[in-house]
């Protein structure tokens, strides 16, 4: 058989001279036990237990703020009723066999799926870690297992107790139960708990912990590109006689690809002086050079004549008759701009030779696109590159790219360099505004009809933004030529909506895009749930009445989104009349609802205090999915207020934080979120709280001015914020 | 050129460019990499380091301006105040992708050395300058206050 670099590093850094349990997927993909003391053992872990007694639990998932590691170590050790701050983590290795998300079929992370798609398998893991502990403390003991119990890592059966690690040696010679019982919600003593701390708290608070950016090797060179100002440009020639003058300047070759030169120094500061001073000339040919007036011009002519019908039951030519013959219309139009990611550890990536391969240090968000993508730049069979994942700081869907972008980019620089050392490739922040990824421009323009006695009869809806799945590795996803992301949160809406057809066109530019924190429900929900106030305001109904009217609870999930909307409704004290804004959205499969309450004076607005209500299902962490809502309020905030990626001349105009401006620490509103109590599957919280934040505040602001605001960012309508 | 710098009570010499900024001497040449790099313009705090006892900016500071004061990083934050704000951020589980919280901690330093029992509006001021793209200054404003408590305490 054949060992991969990644499994036998992994496990010989963590075996240590003595004997582990190791609890995981063997190669017949069942769950099996092994040891770090067999020769060759073909399992990849979720858990280790070491002599000593220390719990690791291997993640699968990447970190990137979003809580998987603590969400991860919950599920095991609740089962294996360890000692929860005596469990410690690790990152997996890129292999797909064992580590794939159960959603995907691939090892990686995204679309709030973390804990949904590892929820019974690492639950199962340690309940299987459990038995097996319980059978060795059983025959050493001479007693039935049944007069066992187990409680923070201790095994007790009458006067006898022992710590894990005093029965890992006999454990690991058995075998483990395939399919284990696990624990009922009633018997949860971690899962749903308020006091457990994260995980990676410690190493996030006094310098210790590890991301890509800290990656120090012995001889490693550091590295920055220069890339086309315009997307899709390539590189004529360069001169590099100025970075001559840089300190630590080592020297500057063209990428491979021509996208860009790349400048070596010997420390990151050098080699951003030096690329800084590189003079490329450009081919500009097939670059993008419009200017986001054009953009946004073109994306609105494409309303006008839908390339594919997203509704194949109901065609969009069918519902123009039904509004012919409304007693009243409604019609909207929204646009929505291009947005960076912006996550604060700018892009990185390092590529460190090993043997006749590569390790990879990243925070690497997709193993299985980015081993193969780096394998196939460098000429390497995938097995002989290593990923070695760290913490991400943030990523927000950016580092979830199907091109494995910066990857690809470290790994050609690496290769121009000659492969003898290792390399670093930074992104400054200027970079990573300027260089594309974003969450598409969109556009969207709605129809409604309304009879005599304001109810909805038909509805028109149109859109256009550039699909993110087309083309890629993604393109699977897309089903009759219509690429769900892109409609995501219009179509397959939880209201009952009569004759809604949803009319899509794909939008073209040389300006990539990548799905970006709650991808289409970032415009998608704020357009309906724009477009419900303006019925409720219409119709003069109370917005969650009329809402609650509109979901059919004999569906599970309108069923939870009620509950979710009566939830809010009660915590916030909503009443008849209220002018504060009300929106609510289901993505991801959870569902959450928003009240907000704002100031505005004169232009300025202020957002006091938001209410927040999610149905996730199972609470595995309490604390982090308050802590996702508060986060994810505050990344829409900062896009739907003044965030906007534009162009002159195909050239982006922002160029760092000064005029890509963060929320800031004064302008978090006051924060109130309650979870809806559930024993249903859980669902995600990583992006869920993103879309119904804005729409919440624009119907907000529109219950106190009377503007309705469709064009974002919100500074456009004239507003600044305080 | 060679300096010598007063980093965490400890002097260190390092070879670097006149105008290097500071922070990239603590990352790369130090492997201080508990200071991070966010935007490189002063403008969103994830650099904060102390320089003699006072938070700064180390990306805009350059190496030859340091030569002469003493250097805190988060790896050297060990006195009362630092303890308090420490302990307050695990407690409060503040952090998430965590890339800023050096910053925000260095900078809480900051503020409840020089005003150990701030109101909410003078955190919220002093903490201005530190941009958290997870967004947790709810968690950030709170731990503040309960380290304010500690200190009293």
């Amino acid at each position: 058989m054949t060992i991969n670099v990644s499994r036998r590093g992994f496990l010989k850094a963590s075996a240590a001279g003595t004997t582990a349990l190791l609890v995981g997927i063997n190669a017949k993909g069942v769950l099996a036990a092994g040891s770090t003391a067999a020769a060759a053992t073909d399992l990849n872990p979720f858990v280790k237990i070491d002599a000593d007694g220390t719990v690791t639990v291997i993640i699968k998932h990447f970190e990137m703020g979003q809580g998987t590691t603590t969400g991860l170590t919950t599920l095991v050790a609740e089962e294996l009723d360890a000692d929860w701050d005596a469990v410690r983590t690790d990152f997996a290795p890129a292999d797909v066999d064992r580590y794939k998300n159960l959603f995907f079929g691939a090892q990686g992370t995204g679309g709030s799926t973390s804990i949904a798609n590892s929820f019974m398998q690492y639950r199962e893991a340690g309940a299987a870690a459990r038995d097996l502990l319980v059978r060795a403390a059983a025959d050493s003991w001479g007693v039935d297992t049944a007069t066992i119990t187990v409680e923070s890592g201790v095994i007790k059966s009458g006067s006898k107790s022992g710590h894990f690690g005093e029965f890992v040696a006999a454990a690991s010679t058995m075998e483990a139960i395939e399919k284990p019982a696990v624990k009922t919600p009633d018997q949860f003593k971690l899962i749903g708990s308020d006091k457990l701390h994260r995980k990676d708290n410690t190493g996030k608070t006094n310098g210790t912990a590890m991301f890509a950016m800290d990656v120090n090797l012995p001889g490693m060179i550091y590295a920055a590109i220069m890339r086309s100002p315009k997307f899709g440009g390539t590189v004529v020639s360069f001169d590099d006689s100025a970075a001559k003058d840089v300190g630590g300047f080592i020297a500057a070759q063209v990428l491979p690809n021509k996208a860009g030169v790349v400048a070596f120094g010997k420390n990151t500061w050098a080699a951003f002086q030096a690329r800084d001073a590189l003079s490329v000339e450009w081919d500009f040919s097939a670059a993008e050079t419009r200017s986001t007036d054009a953009m946004v011009a073109d994306h609105l002519a494409l309303l006008d004549a839908p390339q594919f019908d997203a509704n194949h039951e109901v065609p969009l030519a069918s519902v123009a008759p039904i509004l012919a013959d409304a007693a009243k219309t409604i019609n909207a139009q929204f646009t929505f701009p291009f947005l960076a990611h912006a996550p604060l550890e700018p892009e990185n990536c390092t590529i460190e030779p090993v043997g006749d391969g590569v390790r990879v240090h990243d925070g690497c968000q997709f193993p299985t696109l980015t081993r193969p993508m780096v394998a196939a730049t460098l000429g390497l069979d995938p097995a002989k590159v290593e990923i070695r994942t760290l913490y991400a700081g943030g990523s927000f869907g950016r580092r979830a790219n199907a091109a494995s972008d910066y990857n690809v980019e470290a790994a050609m620089a690496f290769a121009v360099s000659g492969r003898k050392v290792p390399v670093k490739l930074v992104w400054s922040r200027e970079d990573d505004i300027k260089g594309g990824y974003y969450r598409p421009m969109s556009a969207h323009r709605a129809k409604i009809g309304l009879d005599a006695d304001g109810k909805i009869v038909g509805w028109d809806h149109r859109l256009a933004t550039k699909s993110i799945a087309k083309g890629g590795p993604f393109d699977g996803m897309v089903q009759n030529g219509i690429d769900p992301t892109s409609v995501e949160g219009v179509a397959e809406s939880l209201y009952t909506l009569p004759n809604m057809g949803i009319g899509l066109s794909d939008f073209t530019t040389a300006v990539p895009i990548n799905w970006w924190r709650s991808v289409g429900h970032t415009h998608t929900g704020f357009v309906m749930e724009s477009l419900m106030d303006m019925v409720a305001t219409e119709t003069g109904q109370d917005p969650i009445e009329m809402r609650l009217a509109m979901l059919d609870p004999a569906g599970a999930n309108q069923a939870r989104m009620i509950e979710a909307i009566k939830l809010v409704r009660e915590i916030s004290g909503w009443e008849k009349g209220d002018k504060r804004g009300f929106a609510a959205h289901f993505s991801f499969s959870t569902c959450v609802a928003v009240v907000a309450d704002v100031t505005v004076e004169d232009t300025s607005v202020h957002v006091n205090k938001l209410f927040m209500a999610v149905e996730c299902g199972v609470a595995v962490n309490p604390d982090v999915i308050r802590a996702q809502m508060e986060g994810g309020a505050g990344y829409a905030l900062s896009a739907i207020f003044r965030n906007e990626v534009t162009l002159t001349d195909g050239e982006v105009d922002q160029y760092n934080f000064p005029d890509y401006e963060l929320l800031r620490n004064p302008e978090m509103p006051e924060i109130e979120v309650a979870i809806v109590s559930s024993n249903n599957a859980p669902t995600g919280v990583g992006e869920p709280g993103v879309p119904p934040t804005g729409p919440a505040v624009a119907n907000a602001i529109f219950a106190k001015t009377g503007k309705r605001i469709m064009d974002l960012p919100m500074t456009k309508a004239g507003f600044d914020f305080v | 050129m060679q300096y010598q710098l007063k980093i965490n009570g400890e002097t260190r010499t390092v070879d670097a460019e006149p105008g290097t900024p500071l922070l990239w001497i603590l990352r790369d040449e130090l492997q201080l990499t508990g200071t991070k790099f966010g935007c490189g313009v002063a403008y969103c705090g994830a650099c904060t380091v102390h320089v003699d006892g006072y938070p700064t900016r180390s990306c805009q500071t350059f190496v030859e301006d340091a030569v002469d004061s003493e250097i805190t990083t988060i790896e050297g934050a060990t006195d009362k105040v630092a303890q308090a704000v420490l302990e307050a951020w695990r407690e409060k589980d503040v952090v998430q992708c965590g890339w800023c919280q050096s910053g925000q901690i260095m900078s809480a330093i900051g503020l409840l050395t020089e005003n150990p029992k701030p109101t909410d509006e003078d955190i919220k001021d002093y903490m201005n300058g530190n941009a958290c793209r997870c967004v947790t200054y709810v968690r950030i404003n709170e731990a503040i206050k309960l380290a304010s408590q500690k200190l009293e305490a």
